[in-house]
C-alpha cells in the first residue's frame, strides 16, 4: 500500500492515464467503468485520476435512498431515474449491497429491478459491494460519486445496503436522503427510535396499495410533528413504485428539499461537512494501513494475546500499538 | 479491511433469452460469492445488448451465461458479439457458458470466444477455481 503525503509533488498523469481521462470526459462509458474500478479498489491509478477529475465535480445533485431490505429501494431508484430522465437530466446510479464478512464475496442484485434503464445511455449504473464498511455504504462510495459527477451526470442516486436502524452514513454522503418505508413495518414505537428515522429529508411510503398504508403515513406524520423545527418539514409521500404511482410527487419533494438547501445556505454547509467526513475517514484508513506492516501485525498479535489473557486492557494495548508503530 | 488495493474479481451472471429457469445461474452466483467474488446478478430474460451494457458499466472480469432452453448456439455468440461492439473481448474478459450443452456444441462455443462450458454435474468449486486461475491472464491494462 503506497502512502502519500500532502506535499508530494502532483505527478503528471502518465500518457495512458491522460488518454483515459480524455476519453472519460468525452463521454466514453468504458473509460468511466475502468476508472471506477481503480477508484473502488484504492489503486494508485485511481487516486491519480481522482486528483485530475475532482476539480470538475461538484455540479451533480446527489440523492440517497435508504430503508429496510425489501422496502423497494431499487425499484424506487429505477423510477426516480426514469423521472429525472423524462426531464432530460442524465443519471448516475450507485447501488450498494453487502459483502460477506467471512469471504468478502457479494451478490450485487440491485440491477434486477433496473433492467429497463439498460438501453438508455443517459443512465450509468454501478453496483458496489460494501467491502467491510458498516454504515450502509462502501468506503469508496464518495469517490465513485465524485467520478460520476466529473463525468457529467446531472443527478446521482445512491442506494444503500438494506438498512436496519443505525446505518446512517448516507445522510452525510448525499444532499437529500429519502427513507423508503412500507406499511406494517411495526408499531409506532419503531418510528420513535433514534437513528435512521432521524436522517430522512423525504419519507416515501412504498407499496402504499397494501393495507396499513394510511396508518403508516399518519404514524410518520405524527412522529415528524414532534421533531424540533429544523427549517424543513420532511414530507411523507405515498408511492407504489412498481406502478410508478406517486413518483412525480416524490421527485418534486426532492426538488423542494434541494431548493430549501439552496435558499438556507445548507447546501454549502453540507458540502463542507461531507469534505470533513471524507478527509477524516481517509485519514483513519491511512493510519490503520500504516500500522498494518509486517512488524505492526506481529505487534498486534502479541497485544491481542495480552488482552485476551487479561495481562493488558484493550485501551492500553491500542495506545501501545499506536505509539510503537 | 476498509481499504484494500487488491482488485476483487467481479463476475456478471446473466440469463439471455426467454427461458426462466434460473436455479442453475443462482447456484453458480452463490458459489462464486462464497469463493470471495463479487457477483452482479441481472436476472432472467436479458437481451445480448442488455448483458453487454451491464458488463461494460460494471467492468467485470467474467461474463457467465446460462441458457437451459437449447438456444445456446444462437444466444451465446450474440452476447460475445454485443460485448465486442463495446470493446469487451475474450482478451480482456472471460466468457463462461452453462446449461445443457452437448460436447460438440461446446467446441463451437469455444471457437466463438468462450473459455469454458460447464454442463450438468459440473462442480461449482471447479468453476470458481477456473475463474481464479484464468482472471490473472486477462489483459486488463
Amino acid at each position: 500500500m503506497t502512502t502519500e503525503t500532502a506535499d508530494a509533488p502532483q505527478s503528471e498523469l502518465s500518457g495512458r492515464l491522460a488518454e483515459l481521462e480524455e476519453r472519460l470526459l468525452a463521454g466514453d462509458r468504458r473509460a468511466l467503468a475502468r476508472v471506477l474500478s481503480w477508484v473502488e479498489s484504492g489503486d494508485q491509478r485511481g487516486r491519480e485520476m481522482l486528483r485530475a477529475l475532482y476539480p470538475r465535480s461538484g455540479r451533480a445533485r446527489t440523492i440517497g435512498l435508504t430503508g429496510s431490505p425489501g422496502a423497494g429501494k431499487s425499484t424506487v431508484t429505477n423510477e426516480l431515474a426514469k423521472s429525472f430522465r423524462r426531464r432530460g437530466q442524465t443519471v448516475g446510479i450507485v447501488a450498494i449491497d453487502p459483502s460477506s464478512p467471512y469471504t468478502m464475496g457479494a451478490i450485487l442484485g440491485d440491477r434486477v429491478r433496473m433492467t429497463e434503464l439498460y438501453s438508455d445511455d443517459g443512465v450509468f449504473i454501478r453496483s458496489l459491494a460494501s467491502r467491510g464498511a458498516l454504515g450502509g455504504l462502501s468506503a469508496a462510495t464518495q469517490d465513485v460519486v465524485h467520478v460520476l459527477d466529473a463525468y457529467g451526470k446531472d443527478v446521482i442516486l445512491i442506494e444503500t445496503v438494506g438498512a436496519g436502524q443505525d446505518e446512517v452514513d448516507i445522510a452525510g454522503a448525499a444532499q437529500t436522503t429519502i427513507l423508503v418505508n412500507t406499511p406494517n413495518m411495526g408499531d409506532e414505537v419503531q418510528t420513535l427510535k433514534a437513528g435512521i428515522m432521524e436522517i430522512a429529508d423525504v419519507l416515501a411510503v412504498n407499496k402504499s396499495d397494501l393495507p396499513g398504508a394510511d396508518r403508516m403515513v399518519s404514524a410518520l406524520k405524527a412522529l415528524l410533528s414532534l421533531n424540533p423545527d429544523r427549517g424543513w418539514d420532511p414530507p411523507v409521500v405515498r408511492i407504489v413504485a412498481t406502478q410508478g404511482e406517486g413518483i412525480e410527487q416524490l421527485t418534486e419533494a426532492c426538488d423542494s428539499h434541494f431548493e430549501e438547501l439552496q435558499s438556507s445556505g445548507k447546501l454549502e454547509a453540507g458540502e463542507l461537512e461531507r469534505a470533513r467526513q471524507q478527509i477524516t475517514a481517509l485519514a483513519r484508513a491511512n493510519v490503520l494501513n500504516r500500522l498494518r506492516t509486517e512488524t505492526g501485525e506481529q505487534r498486534l498479535a502479541d497485544l491481542s494475546g495480552a488482552v485476551a489473557n487479561r495481562t493488558a486492557d484493550p485501551h492500553t494495548a491500542a495506545a501501545a500499538w499506536l505509539a510503537e508503530s | 479491511m476498509a481499504e484494500t488495493a487488491v482488485e476483487q474479481i467481479r463476475v456478471l451472471v446473466a440469463k439471455p433469452g426467454l427461458d426462466g429457469h434460473d436455479r442453475g445461474a443462482k447456484i453458480v452466483a452463490r458459489a462464486l460469492r462464497d469463493a470471495g467474488m463479487e457477483v452482479i446478478y441481472t436476472g432472467i430474460r436479458q437481451t445480448p445488448d442488455m448483458i453487454a451494457e451491464a458488463a461494460l458499466q460494471e467492468d467485470v472480469h467474467v461474463v457467465a451465461l446460462s441458457v437451459l432452453s437449447g438456444a445456446h448456439l444462437e444466444l451465446f455468440p450474440r452476447v460475445v458479439e454485443a460485448c465486442g461492439q463495446r470493446g469487451i473481448t475474450p482478451d480482456n474478459t472471460l466468457f463462461l457458458g452453462g446449461g445443457i450443452i452437448p460436447v460438440e456444441d461446446a467446441d463451437r462455443l469455444k471457437a466463438a470466444g468462450f473459455s469454458a462450458i460447464f454442463g450438468p454435474g459440473a462442480h461449482t468449486g471447479d468453476i470458481a477455481e477456473f475463474v481464479r486461475a484464468q482472471v490473472p491472464e486477462l489483459d486488463r491494462s
